[in-house]
């Protein structure tokens, strides 16, 4: 079941695929001392350029599965490796820089201008004053900011979506090949939640990432990723895209399912002749 | 007369500088050496609870002991220190003054900074910490980068409260020998100068008060990130220090160092020592207020270099005997004795304030007591005060076993009461001390020792090693010697309680001076 994955332009399971950019192979992660097993024998593949949502109700072991991709935690066993390199092997410090990551209600460090914080990452690597002001200025225009308006805002000073756009901006600025996002717009109103998705994936097509998204909303995630997999107590129910899931027989991916069709139902009886 | 006219402001005022530049310097010295040990801690221990509980709470014990009592314990540990470097590596350092009280007053300003450094880190949000990590700083970077800055805010109220604590408690240094705004309120609290007590108070909490604003303009200037501000918060703190060094400066350290103990009489006599050697030319300056076991290891040392001290207290606190001896026997041992330590005895001032059993004259008379031995058949009836110390001393014990003498009841008393309190009848007899102004005043008599049970305390010159081929010294003391006799010392101890412009301790000792030429010259 795992793995089992159609998309147009690409065929069979991504493991033995060249283009897969991570692999979580046979990877277990407990708490607690082994009462709470938070991620249980869990294998799955990244391809590149992918988009891939994991869903999953609170509790379910996504966001532990996202830590241990660039080693905020460690896995007690299994492989994890990224553009074809165990993370054991390498630094966590440098792994981290080359991975983006977008954090719950964005994350920001108060104290830090919105410039600051998105040139954060460049200045840990040490990159010139003069190219990060650059790269900063690119990075306001790609999600959208006033350059002028915002380069010198604190996050203090900024709204919950204006606030995720800066988030996203950070997560670019060390040209990441792969950017790691948790619950990115969980907080936010629904029509800034639909811009900011919106924007984010039209961002993730143009610079070509590679995109892990944890969320608890399925709807979101069948809107935005390529291919959807869910998660339940530690474990991976299903994977593959809306309609594969649709056919998984799992129960629980079967309710999952349930809620966006029927919210499309009732939103299209509600709104005859709307073209969405 | 207004108070501002009343001289002893102006005595006040010209202490200024040398107080309040001595306490800034200890102020600021203390509370950096503080920080420079529990920053480095709270950074270490905010992870470690075993190492974060164990530090917090020595903090709070150290915060429990009494200011005066942890700045006393200061002075043996570094003697004792003190003399092992001398041992092992041939240096030895002064155990007195500076080092003790920045020692001390570091060690109480630790508690502020390490609770709020590790509250503030503490407290900073789990998702902010995670961000550092997310975006690949080290551990290192997430510190300064992250952590710091967000606690700093909770970080500098700490360390503003411990610069409040430690210049207040910097006043209770002057007993071990570091000049403060302390020295105010010690002189003024012995001589009852109440408008000096008063002085030293609002000096100390104003510049508690301007260097908490300092501060705090400091920490406004970095949670706003206002880099003015901390310019001129930090240019402040300089400035303070810039100016509290100078007089230092200019100050000669060429002159010579009069001691003096923690009551009136040794104000006086400690101005009356000062002014003779100044007159010879000899500059000297004075460290006053020092605690009884201070004092002698300070000439010793030669942090100080004269001072009056009285026979019988060294021959039993200082060198422990418990046997009492007749005066001159005890006055010749004693030299030999302070010979071995190369200390010298220069002579005797010509008075006692040695311990006496003390009534009222009248009543005295009234019931035929002349001598302790009169007493002792009225005593059982009868009961006395003294102060906190004397019924655990040795002449009680030899007054009780040489007289038989047994009081209905034993009651300790404030010094400075316990006069009024036998006038009024309260109390039937007093342990008073000899030189004591208040027996004349008070029309008290102090009662024969036939049997000299009470060992003599006759007020001697002490002077260091270090001056003890100093003939300029000698000469310029040599006319005081068996010059001040016991009505000359209680009248000069007398005017000292005044509480008056002329009862500063240099009024008091110009006319001590006076009085004894005076008396010359008739004889």
């Amino acid at each position: 079941m795992t793995g089992a994955l159609k998309r147009p332009h690409r065929d069979a399971s991504p493991q033995t695929e060249v283009a897969v950019l991570i692999v979580f192979d046979h990877v277990r992660k407990s708490f607690d001392g082994g009462r709470v097993r938070a991620v249980d024998d869990v294998s799955l593949g990244v391809g590149a350029c992918e988009f891939l949502a994991i869903v999953g109700s609170s509790g379910s072991g996504k966001t532990t599965l996202l830590r241990l991709a660039n080693r905020l935690i460690e896995a007690d066993s299994g492989r994890i490796t990224i553009e074809g390199e165990d993370v054991r092997a390498a630094d966590p410090v440098g792994l981290r820089r080359r991975i983006g990551t977008v954090f719950q209600s964005g994350g920001l460090f108060p104290h830090m201008s919105v410039a600051a914080n998105i040139g954060i990452t460049p200045k840990l690597k040490g990159e010139r004053e003069s190219d990060i002001a650059a790269t900063v200025d690119g990075l306001l225009d790609l999600v959208r900011l006033d350059r002028k308006q915002f380069h010198d805002r604190f996050p203090h000073e900024l709204s919950g979506g204006q606030r995720q756009r800066v988030g996203v901006a950070r997560a670019l600025a060390a040209k990441p090949k792969i950017v790691l996002m948790d619950e990115p717009f969980g907080a936010l109103d629904p029509l800034t939640r639909d811009a900011l998705g919106d924007d984010y994936r039209a961002l993730h097509k143009k610079l070509e990432l590679t995109t892990v998204m944890i969320t608890h909303d399925m709807t979101e995630a069948i809107l935005l990723a390529d291919r959807i997999a869910v998660m339940r107590e530690g474990r991976i129910l299903a994977t593959g895209t809306a309609s594969e899931l649709a056919r998984s027989g799992d129960a629980y991916v079967a309710e999952l399912l349930r809620t966006p069709r029927r919210q499309a139902e009732r939103l299209n009886a509600a709104l005859p002749g709307s073209s969405t | 007369m207004s108070l501002f006219s009343d001289p002893r402001w102006h005595e006040a005022w010209a202490r200024l500088p040398d107080y309040l530049g001595s306490h800034v310097r200890v102020s600021l010295a203390a509370l950096a050496l503080g920080l420079l040990i529990s920053l480095p801690l709270a950074l270490l221990s905010r992870n470690r609870p075993v190492m974060r509980a164990l530090l917090l709470g020595l903090a709070s014990i150290v915060q429990t002991v009494p200011g005066l009592a942890l700045l006393a314990l200061f002075y043996p540990l570094l003697l004792a220190a003190a003399a092992l470097t001398l041992k092992w590596f041939g240096f030895g350092f002064s155990a007195f003054g500076f080092l003790p009280a920045v020692l001390a007053l570091a060690l109480y300003s630790m508690l502020p900074v390490l609770r709020n450094t590790i509250t503030g880190l503490r407290g900073i949000e789990p998702q902010v910490l995670e961000a550092a990590q997310g975006v690949g700083m080290t551990p290192t970077q997430s510190l300064v980068m992250v952590e710091v800055p967000l606690a700093l805010p909770v970080m500098m109220a700490g360390i503003r409260t411990a610069a409040v604590w430690v210049i207040g408690t910097a006043t209770l240094s002057t007993p071990i020998g570091q000049t403060s705004l302390g020295n105010y309120i010690f002189a003024g609290l012995q001589t009852q100068n109440w408008v000096l007590v008063l002085f030293g108070c609002a000096a100390a909490a104003i510049l508690a008060l301007a260097v908490d604003q300092l501060l705090a303009l400091i920490e406004a200037g970095l949670r706003l990130r206002q880099r003015l501000r901390v310019v001129f918060g930090g240019a402040g703190i300089a400035a303070l220090v810039a100016v509290t060094l100078m007089p230092s400066m200019a100050r000669s350290s060429q002159a010579y160092v009069v001691g003096a103990k923690t009551f009136a009489e040794q104000y006086v006599l400690a101005a009356l020592l000062g002014q003779r050697l100044s007159a010879a030319g000899l500059p000297a300056t004075a460290r006053e207020g020092l605690g009884s076991s201070v004092i002698y290891q300070a000439l010793v040392n030669g942090d100080i270099d004269v001072y009056i001290d009285y026979s019988g207290t060294l021959w039993s606190n200082q060198f422990h005997h418990s046997e009492i001896k007749p005066r001159q026997e005890l006055l010749a041992e004693l030299k030999t004795e302070l010979a071995r330590q190369n200390v010298e005895l220069l002579g005797e001032l010509g008075f006692e304030n040695a311990y006496a059993l003390v009534m009222p004259k009248k009543r005295a008379d009234a019931l035929v007591i002349h001598s302790v031995a009169d007493l002792a058949a009225r005593a059982p009836g009868m009961s006395i005060a003294a102060d906190y110390e004397f019924f655990s001393r040795p002449e009680w014990k030899a007054l009780q076993t040489a007289y038989g003498l047994n009081f209905k009841t034993l009651r300790q008393m404030q010094p400075d009461f316990m006069y009024a309190a036998v006038a009024s009848g309260e109390i039937d007899v007093i342990a008073g001390y000899t030189s004591d102004g208040l027996i004349a005043k008070y029309d008290l008599v102090a009662l024969d020792d036939p049997k000299r049970a009470i060992p003599p305390y006759d007020a001697i010159v002490l002077v260091a090693p270090k001056r003890a081929d100093d003939r300029a010294l000698q000469a310029a003391l040599q006319p005081l010697l068996g010059r001040i006799d016991i009505a000359a010392m209680r009248e000069a101890n007398l005017r000292a309680a005044g509480g008056d412009g002329g009862s500063s301790p240099d009024a008091v000792a110009r006319w001590l001076w006076e009085k004894i030429n005076s008396e010359k010259s008739s004889k």
